[in-house]
């Protein structure tokens, strides 16, 4: 190639972060630009909860160095992408600028759903809670002992819960079904999770809709009502898979392959807004995680840097804690459970056809990787001592050839 | 670059690594005086069943998953040694959900802790290692 390759990448978080490296592996020298429509250093998105409560503050939020760009010999462009011109290989910016391509990532998250909820512009203070400035902004709305509704007890409804903890007077979570982080959790461990969240003074309601708001109220499908001060809205989020529309196979998320790559020649897509397949149930789905994001970016600049990537590997999985209380789960919940309760374990181990595909630990999570790695491999469990795996994950439960070749080989 | 590896058909089961890998973190000069009646909790573990024991500890994986899945950048690598940057954790416990050899491991402090081969305190060759009477760890290159 005569001149340099320019790539370019639209996002500036975990996908993005995981290609610009992936990229400088591969290719120190072509140009490379990060475009981002948040005026920040890439920082750690989970972050933004502990922000709230207070436990990382100013640098402590960043996923990278200050120097990380220089670094990388990164050009960072703080505009939004508007359109991209596949055809004339160039993506255009809201400041009017144009920016060429040979090879595109695009690694734009996803955004806050909002459903259409009557008088919901009646409303004086409310915010999704995804980006740093709506850590912020939320920030700025309390007044120290401001009522919060939160409506949605997902993963994201119930960090911002925890970190507003002590900075409200009081925190309801409200949720249409029964239970919380239904996507994650059985009844059981659900149940276990929010008596620790109401040990903290966290109300919930549960199997409950919302039909109205009236102002600063609002008016359960039951006719009952709730008055808040601030209303965070943490329903659900959506792929931001807009500027593919036309240009690439979109399905819930933006179809990628293995390799990273869309349907459409020299754009690649990462993280969030990305939909690939699940190794555990080999479903096609939006598997919106860190990990993933990173792992699905690197592939991504690996492959447009002309290197050999395949990340075909993508699990849903999930660590997340809630005031000192562990919570490990991965893969789906189908098939046959192993299953220990105790006072301070909870455990949920779901197999079928010789094979893991997925767990729940709650309390204790000790080498919880070795469950994870059963399920991304697809390990068939007749060849472990299974038995003993589900009593105390380890690689005991493998063959003496198999922890030869691990823990005495060479590096992997 | 130099490794740990196990040698499980020497391992008698001993523990003596956990403690050296626990002595090699307080900056005492005694090992009795400073674990005596602690409760340890080492970089390096011992497995045991049924008469087979073997240590493990991080492999200092080439591809990393614990730092390609940390969330906040706390986990990198440097000179091919895994680090953790305690003052950066907080203790999400992805890189333990991420890790196939439960090589990570919940600290008391707050922060996870992991096994850096010595970098930060016994001056590079693993105390593991040195302490193992039986030859049952070694740190070679193996490529
Ligand atoms: C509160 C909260 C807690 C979370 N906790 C966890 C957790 O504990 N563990 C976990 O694994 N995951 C967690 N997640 C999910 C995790 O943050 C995401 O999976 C991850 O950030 C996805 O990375 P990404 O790079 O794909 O997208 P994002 O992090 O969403 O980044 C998208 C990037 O694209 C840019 N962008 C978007 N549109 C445009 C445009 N038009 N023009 C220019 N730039 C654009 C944005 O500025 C941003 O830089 C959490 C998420 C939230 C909100
Ligand atoms: S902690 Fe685990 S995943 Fe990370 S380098 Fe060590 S062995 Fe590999
Ligand atoms: S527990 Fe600490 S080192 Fe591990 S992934 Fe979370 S922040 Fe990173």
């Amino acid at each position: 190639m005569n001149r340099m390759r320019q790539y370019v990448i639209i996002g500036n978080s975990a996908a993005g972060i995981g290609a610009a490296e992936g990229i400088r592996r591969t290719d120190p020298r072509g140009s490379l630009t990060v475009i981002t429509d948040e005026p920040h250093h890439t920082y750690s998105r989970p972050l933004i909860s502990y922000l709230l409560s207070g436990k990382v503050t100013g640098d402590g939020m960043k996923y990278r160095p200050g120097s990380f760009y220089a670094d990388h010999n990164i050009r960072l462009i703080h505009a939004a992408a508007m359109e991209i011109d596949a055809a004339g290989r160039q993506v255009l910016l809201s400041d009017g600028r144009r920016v060429p391509y040979d090879k595109l990532l695009l690694a734009a998250g996803s955004s806050a759903f909002v459903p259409p909820f009557e008088g919901l512009d009646t409303v004086r203070k409310s915010s999704a809670f995804i980006r740093l400035d709506d850590a912020r902004r939320l920030e700025g709305m309390l007044d120290g002992n401001g009522r919060v509704l939160i409506a949605g007890a997902g993963l994201i409804g119930l960090k911002c819960a925890e970190g507003l903890c002590g900075r409200a007077s009081r925190i309801t979570v409200l949720d249409l079904a029964p239970q919380i982080l239904s996507s994650i959790l059985d009844g059981g461990g659900a149940a276990r999770v929010q008596s620790r969240l109401e040990s903290r003074g966290i109300e919930f309601r549960l199997a409950a809709s919302i039909r109205r708001f009236e102002g600063d109220t609002a008016v359960l499908e039951d006719r009952e009502t709730l008055d808040f001060d601030v209303l965070v809205l943490a329903v659900g989020v959506r792929p931001n898979t807009a500027l593919l529309k036309g240009i690439a196979e979109i399905d819930r998320g933006i179809v990628i392959n293995a390799r990273s790559e869309t349907s459409a020649p020299d754009i690649y897509a990462a993280g969030d807004c990305a939909q690939t397949t699940d190794a555990s149930s080999g479903q096609s789905r939006v598997m919106a995680l860190l990990p993933n994001a990173y792992m699905q970016g690197e592939c991504a600049g690996i492959n447009m840097a002309g290197g050999e990537a395949a990340f075909d590997r993508a699990i849903p999985m999930n660590a997340i804690g809630f005031f000192g209380l562990p919570v490990i789960t991965a893969g789906h919940y189908t098939g046959e459970v192993y299953e220990k309760n105790t006072e301070g374990v909870y455990k949920r181990l779901f197999y079928s056809d010789n094979r893991l595909n997925g767990y729940i630990l709650i309390g204790q999570v000790e080498k919880a990787g070795i469950y994870t790695s059963l399920i991304r491999e697809r390990t068939p469990l007749d060849t472990i001592d299974f038995a003993l795996v589900c009593e105390k994950p380890g690689l005991m439960a493998f063959t003496r050839e198999v922890r030869q070749a691990r823990l005495g080989g060479g590096a992997v | 670059m130099k490794r740990v590896y196990v040698r499980e058909e020497w391992c008698l089961g001993c523990h003596l690594c956990e403690y050296y890998c626990a002595f090699a973190g307080t900056n005492e000069t005694d090992m009795a005086r400073a674990l005596k009646g602690c409760k340890i909790n080492p970089n390096i573990r011992i497995e045991e069943n049924d008469g087979v024991s073997f240590a493990v500890s991080c492999r200092h994986c080439l591809e990393p998953l614990c730092v390609k899945g940390c969330i906040t950048g706390a986990l990198t690598v440097s000179g091919g040694v895994v680090t953790i940057d305690g003052d950066r954790c907080v203790s999400c416990y992805t890189c333990i959900l991420s890790c196939p050899y439960g090589a990570v491991s919940p600290s008391d402090g707050g922060a996870v802790q992991k096994c850096e081969l010595c970098v930060k305190t016994a001056g590079g060759t693993p105390a593991c290692v040195k302490g193992c009477p039986n030859g049952a760890i070694v740190f070679e290159e193996r490529g």
